[in-house]
């Protein structure tokens, strides 16, 4: 992140912020008494050890935290560390250009790639804008178009996913929500070409999905991915506001627990504190696992891409007979 | 016999006597249903024999995923496939009560092992491949076992080329399962490219209500969309979106009639057309082969140049 910012600090952060004011305290009045060193040598090796293991104990709904983060990076803070002269292309070609979706063309390594993202926006404006990174059908229309691109030019497609789901809204609806959806995954299904997604931060529903049907999944340690948004579930399954810890418990929703039902094909790591404390970082830890990604995909033939990815979802599921 | 014995005797007969009591509510429902739309009392035989549309303002009643079939195939010609696919409690799910204790309860109410059925049936005549959605069963979400039964289905007609018709009824995806839930929109999405890149007819019927990841799925991916009339079918629930953007919505909004304004559905068909539209659709798109042999418009063209000439 921009080095002038400081990350704003979640609620499970509380015990270490009170740490950290401590130290400050400690070592303002070290010019006055010098014998104060070794104390605070000591509280900054706790620090380390405190963080270290408040991270390594998180709960489901702390991953939420850190998922909705408001300094998490969003699509646009990737490609342009992928590529600082990527290229930004717009609109479905039929009504509209959806804020809430980036696409764009991106050289990530070695390869070029069609790239697609929702867009949170940072300031309240952007966020009104980018309709906190719900797309409209449009959205889903204008990556429609860029598969398409793809798979005319022969470009593999990079999916960022953080958005909390597809926008419940009246045109939303006149403009057929469930279709663009629908379609966009029919012919994501139908592709030659190799699509990678990157759950990043919220991978909320259907909204998600949408441009998420792809040959790998990857997702970064903190991020989430569920069927439902955990509040949506706890009114409806609990009939209460306050259950959205138990929700995101029952709905086996981070990373780390979607990777074990086979569902993501990797897991991400994150810098200590979360993606938003080192943009750099995390930029390029993602780059060398998509680079690994791609490497083995476009070696495939393109009947055989099309044929890995029908597979991988037709094996998901769990049923007895 | 002597006055007291009578009594005696008078007084056992009316203890042996059955007093009928009156109808408890729920026999009362069984033998009367009231309209939801007209609030007109319809005797419930009556109702079924009008394949439960109102006789008075033609609503129509939901239906089961049984009752439909015997509506819409040739009788006796449904033949049942993967009838024993059930499902498991794969996230160890637990709300207020457990996942599968509330599979245990569903199956026992709706009399089903899950929110679909599907099999090979004739529809005036025709062959298809066909699948019924039960929202009485768990509220016709889908989980695991209704998207491997919809993928089954579609390529048990891919593989017989028979065109697939589905009536949706369904709340949307099973939180129960979690991510799996969502999965299956996937999955059933992507079965369906390999029906669509063979050229075989996907006939969708959405019926009330069918919302959610079965919309923005294999529901709304059909060749043909057919809603049946005052459905409401959508991807959002009417209440989600009235709450995200704080105004009240049109009475008519979501409804098959307000879908078909906006262009999303080919047609409203009333319940009692269904299996001959469905018939006609089919028959239709049986002869597209297009034959260049069976057409002779070049010859004709150049017998007239020439006859100008």
């Amino acid at each position: 992140m921009a080095s002038e910012t400081k990350p704003v600090p979640l609620d499970f952060e509380q015990p270490l912020l009170a740490l950290a004011q401590q130290i400050e305290m400690l070592e303002n009045q070290l010019q006055s008494q010098p014998g104060l060193e070794a104390d605070v040598k000591n509280l900054h090796e706790q620090y380390k050890i405190l963080r270290r293991s408040i991270y390594s104990n998180l709960r489901p709904i702390d991953h939420l935290a850190l998922a909705r983060h408001v300094q998490r990076p969003y699509a646009r803070d990737y490609f342009d560390r992928f590529d600082k002269n990527w290229i930004e292309l717009h609109g479905d070609r039929k009504m509209a250009d959806d804020p809430a979706l980036v696409v764009g063309l991106v050289t990530v390594g070695p390869y070029k790639v069609v790239a697609i993202g929702t867009d949170k926006g940072r300031s309240l404006r952007q966020k009104q804008i980018c309709n906190f990174g719900m797309p409209q059908p449009e959205g889903y229309r204008k990556a429609l178009r860029m598969f398409e691109h793809a798979q005319k030019f022969a470009l593999p497609i990079l999916t960022l996913i953080d958005t909390p789901g597809a926008y419940p809204g009246m045109t939303a609806e006149e403009h057929n929500q469930a279709e663009a959806i629908a379609l966009n995954l029919r012919v994501l299904a139908s592709l030659k070409v190799p699509v990678v997604a990157v759950v990043t931060g919220e991978g909320g529903s259907g909204g998600a999905l949408a441009i998420g049907l792809a040959n790998r999944i990857l997702m970064l340690e903190h991020a989430v991915y569920s069927v439902i948004s955990p509040e949506g579930c706890a009114s409806i399954l609990w009939r209460s506001s306050d259950k959205v810890a138990a929700a995101c418990e029952a709905m086996k929703m981070t990373a780390g627990e979607i990777h074990k039902l086979g569902i993501v094909d990797e897991v991400v790591k994150e810098p200590l504190g979360g993606a938003h404390t080192e943009y750099d970082q995390i930029a390029k830890t993602l780059q060398i696992a998509l680079i690994r990604h791609l490497d083995t995909l476009t070696k495939l033939s393109p009947t055989r891409i099309k044929q890995d990815r029908l597979e991988k979802y037709r094996k998901i599921g769990s049923t007895i007979e | 016999m002597d006055l007291k014995e009578w009594f005696a005797d008078r007084r056992k007969r009316q203890e042996n006597l059955e007093i009928k009591q009156p109808l408890t509510t729920e026999e009362y429902c069984a033998l009367w249903r009231q309209c939801f739309q007209c609030r007109e009392l319809i005797y419930t035989r009556d109702l079924h024999s009008n394949l439960s549309v109102c006789p008075k303002c033609h609503y129509h009643f939901r239906i089961g995923a049984w009752e439909r079939i015997s509506q819409l195939t040739d009788e006796g010609s449904f033949k049942e496939i993967d009838a024993s696919l059930s499902s498991t409690d794969p996230l160890k799910f637990f709300d207020t009560d457990s996942y599968s204790h509330r599979l245990e309860e569903a199956s026992r109410k709706s009399g089903l092992r899950d929110a679909i059925i599907t099999g090979a049936a004739q529809i005036k005549g025709k062959a298809v491949a066909l699948g019924v959605m039960d929202f009485a069963h768990f509220g016709g979400s889908m989980g695991s076992v209704v998207g491997e039964k919809v993928a089954r289905l579609i390529e048990y007609a891919l593989h017989n080329k028979l065109p697939l018709i589905i009536v949706s009824s369904s709340g949307g995806a099973r939180m129960q399962e979690g991510i799996l839930s969502l999965m299956q929109m996937a999955k059933t999405s992507a079965a369906l490219e390999g029906l669509h890149e063979a050229g075989i007819l996907y006939i969708s019927i959405l019926s009330e209500p069918t919302y959610g990841g079965v919309t923005a799925s294999f529901a709304f991916l059909g060749d043909i969309m057919i809603a049946e009339p005052g459905a409401r079918i959508g991807f959002a629930g009417r209440r989600v979106i009235e709450q995200t953007i704080r105004q009240k919505l049109p009475n008519d909004f979501q409804t098959a009639e307000y879908l078909l304004k906006h262009g999303q559905v080919d047609m409203v068909i009333e319940r009692r057309q269904l299996a001959e539209t469905i018939s006609r659709l089919v028959d239709f798109h049986q002869t597209i082969e297009f034959r260049p042999s069976a057409v002779k418009p070049k010859i004709e063209v150049v017998s007239i140049i020439e006859k100008n000439k």
